[in-house]
């Protein structure tokens, strides 16, 4: 077998895996600030159970994170040693960074959120979940930061010895490209703690039990949803499409499907690329929209693969084009439930809307599947490069790992993660079938309620 | 500039030994010290809320090693692919059963933690152990700087070695038992009553055992390399590290016979800590000797990133080492004293 191919399953794997959980952390994180303010402020303390109820999932959720995490680091290393040699003086930064600024400060204080809030006073307990909050968002950053340098590498001299250095610190932090990829990022990790919280509210609100509790989730999730699902669309969308566009046009003809430059392009809807044709099966095509979407105007060209040698098209190319049109097939559904779910909420309806609440109930795992096709547009696209006009994947990966190795490590965390899966889902079952417990506090010990 | 990052990524691998080893201590000796199910908890609760944070350093210090030294990072990851890979499932199931094992009041589902506690504690312990004699004994580094090793050949030490051999094995033991004496003597300060009395006679009877092989040790990394000691011979001041070794290890009876704890466990810290900087002292300014040549060892002047690079990092470092150190401050602080079950399940 092909030692390259299996390195990239290996990575992409333990990778896609991974980002299952801190897409949720990042996003919860934030809501349980939301919900723990809320309750300080109106002196609610149904919001501090719903905190702890949330609290309880995002625990386990963390966890699982940290331990699908280690491995991220490490496979630089073992199965990318190549590319780690010349590229460690550059992205070994944030990642040293990340492990400085962010690892230390989650965990100090996520103890403090979950074992803490006996000890603490409700305004140092907030503390504690808002620095929680801001150590997952700092994480975020600095992986991002590594990312955004593969994709569109900055401030950077090559040394004698053939590895990369940075020229610029700030240069590096500031990339345009972080920076639009970080909000957009973000925002879709805020679009799934929503989703998975709208779903759990219209759970209780269905089944009527603890239905305070999952008015309050449906209320808190829906707001930061239809905020969340919009800003994934515009602007971060829109900005991120559009500087894809101008630095690596090769992927965004890829993703599109436009196998020949034209002025007026087309969007296609829905479709099978074929490779061998040059053309897409069965398409579903509006005139002139990609050219529009790009470029402001309908009749700008934009250039398709015929442009580039057949050696720089992203690979494997029809995986692409799906995760592009997947990803955004199901951005345009996010912003359209939840802005009905909004409406009705504003009217003061949703709570007795059951074919919202329905499709409110059910639509969990779908963000978990755009967040995950978003980084496989990204990553894909970026390809045959490993870091973009500088090294190739083929020359990237451990050449003393062989192939037949890297399946064994690859086959042995399919094992594991299949164990941890089902243990995912039995436990986050467990919490959410005995619901928010009145007057419990996240260590265990019993709360006085408050007099409203 | 090469000095400073090697000792800075030493102090941070120091401080994860230091502070993890405890937490992992506490996992080699949770079957053995628990007797019923509330001890078991109690010893799970000493660690519950520090185990997290403790393990970043292993974290922070891999990346600090990655952007400091890449191609030692390359090589030494790839090169010990194996060993690397089965360190990281036993992570896995170690953050695992510490956190999942009070989700489910079910005997057989603790019982099962309780287990896959141990035995990842226990098999990590052994890892990192045998990890850094294999850094010690060298490695058959190729003409490109890197290297693979399988996981045993014939279990001797020759140019073609494999990850273990008598002497990782060795180095693999001494870790163990090291680390389980850290832990006794952690649990010594945190818990009270019979948990307390169990944990410091575990911690003397342990201790007999460690003195034994560190005595053994010594030779053998003399043996297995020679040239370790070409640094002290050249400093002599640096045999105050052996010493201070054998004063750390005194102080740990002494103190606890005395029912000091908290020196006891503060001496098993320095010992730990000494026992790195004599291994690192042995190997500066190499960072991974080969077996196949010393032309072939990687050396901090051939392995260091760019003076841009190192500069900045010098300033963020720092920085972000006072945070953490504030952190760790807050935390201790927070959750300092016995631990007690009063307030419910640990957790949850």
């Amino acid at each position: 077998m092909d030692a390259m191919l299996l390195h990239r399953i290996h990575f992409a794997f333990t990778v896609i895996y991974h980002y299952l959980f801190p897409q949720l952390t990042m996003g919860l994180a934030l809501l349980i600030v939301v919900l723990k303010t809320i309750a300080i402020r109106h002196k609610d303390e149904r919001y501090n159970q719903a905190a702890r109820f949330w609290g309880k999932i995002f625990a386990i959720n963390f966890l699982l994170g940290v331990v699908t995490g280690i491995p991220m680091e490490f496979q630089f290393g073992t199965n990318w040693s190549q590319f780690a040699r010349t590229t460690g003086g550059v992205i070994g930064q944030p990642l040293a960074m990340e492990g400085v600024f962010s690892f230390f400060l989650e965990s100090a204080f996520l103890g403090l959120f979950l074992f803490g809030e006996k000890r603490l006073s409700p305004w140092k307990h907030w503390g504690a979940a808002f620095l929680v909050f801001v150590g997952s968002w700092i994480s975020g950053f600095f992986i991002i930061v590594t990312n955004a340098w593969m994709q569109h590498p900055v401030a950077y001299a090559v040394l004698p010895n053939g590895g990369y250095e940075v020229t610029s610190f700030w240069g590096l932090l500031s990339n345009p490209w972080a920076l639009l990829e970080y909000a957009h990022n973000m925002s879709g990790a805020v679009v799934t703690a929503a989703f998975v919280m709208c779903s759990v509210g219209a759970f209780y609100v269905l089944e009527n039990r603890f239905p305070e509790q999952g008015k309050i989730f449906l209320r808190v999730g829906v707001v930061a949803g239809v905020i969340s699902c919009a800003a994934q669309i515009f602007p971060t969308g829109d900005l991120h499409g559009r500087y894809l566009a101008k630095h690596q046009p090769a992927a965004v003809a890829a993703m599109e499907g436009l196998f020949s430059s034209r002025q007026g392009a087309p969007i296609v809807l829905i479709g099978q690329p074929n490779e061998e044709q040059q053309s897409i099966d069965n398409p579903i095509v509006v005139n002139d929209v990609l050219s529009f979407l790009i470029y402001g105007t309908t009749k700008a060209e934009v250039k398709g693969l015929d442009e580039f040698p057949r050696d720089q098209w992203p690979a494997p190319l029809p995986l692409l084009f799906y995760s592009y049109h997947i990803m955004a097939g199901l951005g345009t559904y996010f912003v359209l439930i939840m802005v009905i779910a909004a409406f009705l909420l504003w009217r003061g309806k949703l709570f007795q809307t059951r074919w919202v609440l329905w499709p409110l109930l059910l639509s969990f795992p779908l963000p978990y599947i755009a967040n995950t096709a978003g980084w496989m547009t990204a990553e894909i696209g970026r390809q045959p490069w490993m870091v973009y006009g500088l090294i190739r994947t083929s020359d990237g990966y451990s050449k003393y790992v062989t192939a037949s190795t890297s399946l064994f490590t690859l086959l042995g965390f399919m094992g594991i993660y299949t164990v941890t899966s089902i243990l995912f889902i039995v436990l986050v079952y467990r919490i959410i079938d005995k619901g928010p417990a009145i007057g419990e506090r996240l260590d265990g010990s019993k709360s006085l309620p408050t007099l409203a | 500039m090469g000095f400073i990052w090697f000792w800075l990524v030493a102090i941070m691998l120091v401080a994860y030994v230091v502070l993890d080893g405890f937490d992992i201590g506490v996992g080699i000796l949770h079957p053995f010290l628990a007797h019923n199910e509330q001890e078991r908890q109690l010893m799970l609760r000493s660690i519950g809320p520090v185990w997290d944070g403790n393990e970043v350093w292993l974290l922070a210090g891999g990346g600090t090693l990655y952007f400091a030294f890449p191609p030692l990072y390359a090589s030494a990851f790839s090169g010990f692919y194996l060993a690397l890979m089965i360190v990281l499932w036993l992570l896995i199931g170690r953050g695992a059963s510490i956190e999942l094992r009070m989700q489910i009041n079910i005997g057989v589902w603790k019982s099962f933690f309780d287990g896959l506690f141990f035995f990842s504690s226990a098999v990590l312990a052994i890892f990192y152990g045998a990890a850094l004699a294999n850094v010690i004994r060298g490695v058959p580094l190729h003409q490109d700087g890197y290297f693979f090793l399988p996981l045993w050949t014939n279990w001797r030490i020759g140019p073609q070695p494999g990850i273990l051999d008598w002497y990782t094995v060795i180095g693999g033991v001494v870790a163990l038992v090291a680390l389980a004496e850290h832990g006794a003597l952690y649990l010594a300060v945190k818990t009270e009553a019979a948990l307390q009395e169990r944990s410091r006679t575990m911690a003397h009877r342990l201790w007999v055992l460690l003195l034994l092989l560190t005595i053994v040790s010594l030779p053998a990394s003399i043996v297995v390399r020679a040239d370790t000691l070409a640094n002290y011979r050249a400093y002599p001041i640096a045999f105050l590290v052996p010493a201070a070794v054998v004063l750390a290890l005194l102080g740990m009876l002494q103190f606890s016979r005395k029912g000091a704890d908290g020196k006891a466990f503060a001496c098993s810290c320095v010992y730990l800590t000494v026992m790195l900087v004599g291994a690192a002292l042995g190997l500066y300014p190499r960072l991974l000797p080969s077996t196949t040549g010393s032309q072939y060892d990687i050396t901090i002047d051939k392995s260091l990133s760019g003076p841009h690079t190192l500069h900045v990092g010098l300033i963020w470092w720092a920085f972000g080492m006072c945070l953490a150190l504030l952190y760790f401050i807050i935390v201790y602080r927070t959750f300092r004293g016995k631990v007690s079950l009063e307030g419910g399940g640990y957790g949850h």
